[in-house]
């Protein structure tokens, strides 16, 4: 029934688009002069740049896959010398399930609370609404690198040193303003009536919240937790302070070894960086193009 | 998850709905709120508190209240605080200068329609995905003087071998800059180009009937379009590269010689590894006074949310 109401709706909206005239000659002409820019003031440009990209994206690779004492420009003949020194010898399979772990409890844990709160920005008044707005906007200048000694006392008085629950905390802690007010947005977006119409048809309100409203969010939910995940995944000064347990660390902290041991291996640095940009590589693949479209419907009443 | 269940269990019957909004807000915000008293409140509240401490652990002795001390400290002696504040500021400005230029380009390329658009803005984007500490790892690599791209340079004459430019007093300043430009410009070039989707085409159209050319239709109707997003996005950003000292801890480590070390990098190393904590709680609150002030200033100078429009 809600499903057919939010298709019915779609509808709706969508007919004032059908109804405009069809353009006239005149106006495409116009239009495809505007739109006619010199291919190699495009391709140029956006070539040299895509070189600055991706040289540098290369440039790991290589020295991940290539045996040690190489100097060759192409990746062959390869070997995985270096994943298996990387993932066995300096516990990158350990970093990386922590990584995992705490980029999984992250996301979940952010898009959760700040669905909650972003609804109830998006869709009551209440007294302390614009303080908490206001909190919300502050909270974006306060540098979590100034704050890592007092939150480093709380975290030892929960006894929660080296577990990698402090580092879950401390992560969705600074991640929910963002989150919630753009899903506020998203969900400002979403008309009120549609909901109204699932609470006529008796669905609780929670319910019809989860029938109506949240297949509507869904490219805005997608962008906000891969950014929690994402986030969490490269942070790196809370995991480095809060877990110094070498067994508990994370990605970024086991990267920060390899950087500075002492005689830096080069082949096994560029494969532990490889194993770092791979899950952000899928997850940045995987909703690239909701990005644009998340950011621009957020932003609009955002 | 608390939160979920308590609004499931009441509203059975419709009517029960309208008599609890009133406080059904306060329970959807209280895990959000919760957390952010508990965990950014809490420890502002205590850097304040501490600012006004003499706090160290290695000198426990000394402890106690120490009033405005360690503020005449850092404003009369303390010449690392003038040095570290006047590298941040270049930081930040040439961080942010460049960054949103090149952004702004990209985004403005992107925004065109040409073959291969979806596959180039993907790859354009990437290095936003990626952290500080990877971004570090591979500008090492890049910057490696035995093996690393500048080897090559100098190989084609450009350069020379055996240096490595982030050991260089005089080029580590560049270098950090480009890697974070890498990883950098792509927040600008996403935001811009999000925002880029809602100016009307309709616009333009005008325009070119008026004989308006591209520069003259850039610079009176995409500017002034995207003028909102820029202050916002550009004083996010300053903020965040002021804030932020994942990159240069693990590229430069604030060296050479303490050439790139910027404020909150000093500060994690009075507050961590010289555990004077009641000095770096101090230099915090004065990091925080002057963040705010400047964006209090930016703000109005740029004449944020102004009519415009």
């Amino acid at each position: 029934m809600t499903a057919a109401l939010a298709e019915k709706h779609t509808d709706t909206v969508a007919e004032p688009a059908r109804d405009t005239p069809p353009p006239t000659v005149r106006r495409r002409r116009r239009e495809r002069a505007f739109d006619d820019v010199p291919r190699w003031q495009i391709y140029l440009p956006l070539g040299i740049y895509l070189l600055f990209t991706l040289i540098p994206f290369y440039w790991m690779f290589l020295f991940a896959v290539r045996p040690t004492g190489s100097t060759s420009l192409v990746p062959w003949p390869m070997t995985g010398e270096h994943f298996s020194k990387v993932w066995n010898e300096r516990s990158f399979a350990v970093f990386f399930q922590n990584s995992m772990i705490v980029g999984v409890c992250t996301l979940i844990a952010t898009t959760l609370v700040a669905l909650a709160g972003g609804y109830a920005l998006a869709r009551f008044d209440f007294r302390i609404k614009n303080g908490f707005m206001l909190a919300l906007l502050c909270s974006q200048f306060i540098p979590g690198a100034l704050m890592l000694v007092p939150l480093f006392e709380i975290f030892k008085n929960l006894q929660m040193i080296n577990s990698l629950g402090s580092v879950v905390i401390a992560e969705t802690v600074f991640q929910l303003p963002l989150s919630i007010i753009l899903i506020s947005g998203f969900i400002k977006n979403v008309p009120a009536t549609l909901e109204e119409a699932a609470w006529v048809d008796g669905c609780s309100r929670f319910r019809a919240f989860c029938a109506v409203v949240l297949p509507l969010l869904r490219p805005g939910l997608i962008a906000v937790g891969s950014f929690a995940f994402v986030h969490s995944w490269n942070h790196f000064l809370f995991a480095l302070m809060f877990l110094s347990e070498q067994d508990k660390q994370t990605i970024p902290v086991g990267l920060n070894t390899l950087i500075g041991a002492d005689s830096v291996d080069l082949g096994a640095l560029a494969a532990g960086g490889v194993i770092a940009a791979v899950p952000v590589v899928i997850v940045f693949a995987f909703i690239q193009k909701w990005l644009i479209t998340g950011f621009s419907a957020g932003a609009v009443k955002g | 998850m608390a939160q979920a269940t308590a609004v499931a269990t009441p509203p059975k019957v419709p009517r029960r709905r309208s008599a609890n909004p009133r406080r059904l807000p306060y329970l959807l915000i209280a895990p959000a709120g919760l957390l952010m008293l508990g965990f950014i409140a809490y420890p502002v509240v205590s850097v304040f508190y501490y600012s006004l401490q003499n706090y160290n652990v290695t000198k426990p002795w000394r402890n106690g209240f120490a009033g405005f001390d360690n503020f005449t400290r850092i404003f009369t002696d303390d010449d690392q605080f003038w040095t570290t504040l006047g590298f941040s500021a270049q930081w930040v400005v040439t961080q942010v200068a460049l960054q949103l230029t090149l952004g702004l380009a990209l985004a403005l390329i992107v925004n065109q329609t040409f073959i291969g658009r979806g596959i180039s803005r993907a790859m354009v984007f990437s290095p936003w995905a990626v952290s500080g500490v990877l971004t570090s790892t591979i500008w090492i690599l890049l910057y490696n003087s035995s093996t690393g791209f500048s080897r090559y340079l100098a190989d084609a004459g450009i350069g020379d071998y055996g240096t490595s430019v982030l050991s260089d007093t005089g080029t580590v300043f560049w270098a950090a800059t480009v890697a974070e430009l890498w990883r950098g410009v792509p927040f600008f070039a996403i935001l811009i180009l999000a925002d880029l989707q809602s100016v009307s085409k309709e616009l333009y159209e005008a325009a070119a009937v008026d004989g308006a050319g591209r520069m003259r239709q850039f610079f009176h109707i995409t500017l002034p379009h995207l003028r909102d997003a820029i202050i916002l996005s550009t004083l996010l950003r300053g903020v965040w590269e002021f804030n932020n000292v994942d990159l240069l801890y693990t590229l430069t480590g604030g060296g050479p010689a303490g050439e790139t070390t910027t404020l909150p990098l000093y500060v994690a190393n009075t507050g961590i590894e010289g555990h004077d904590f009641g000095y770096a709680s101090a230099l915090t609150t004065v990091a925080f006074v002057i963040l705010l002030f400047c964006s209090i200033v930016y703000l109005r100078l740029s004449k944020f949310g102004g009519d415009h429009k």
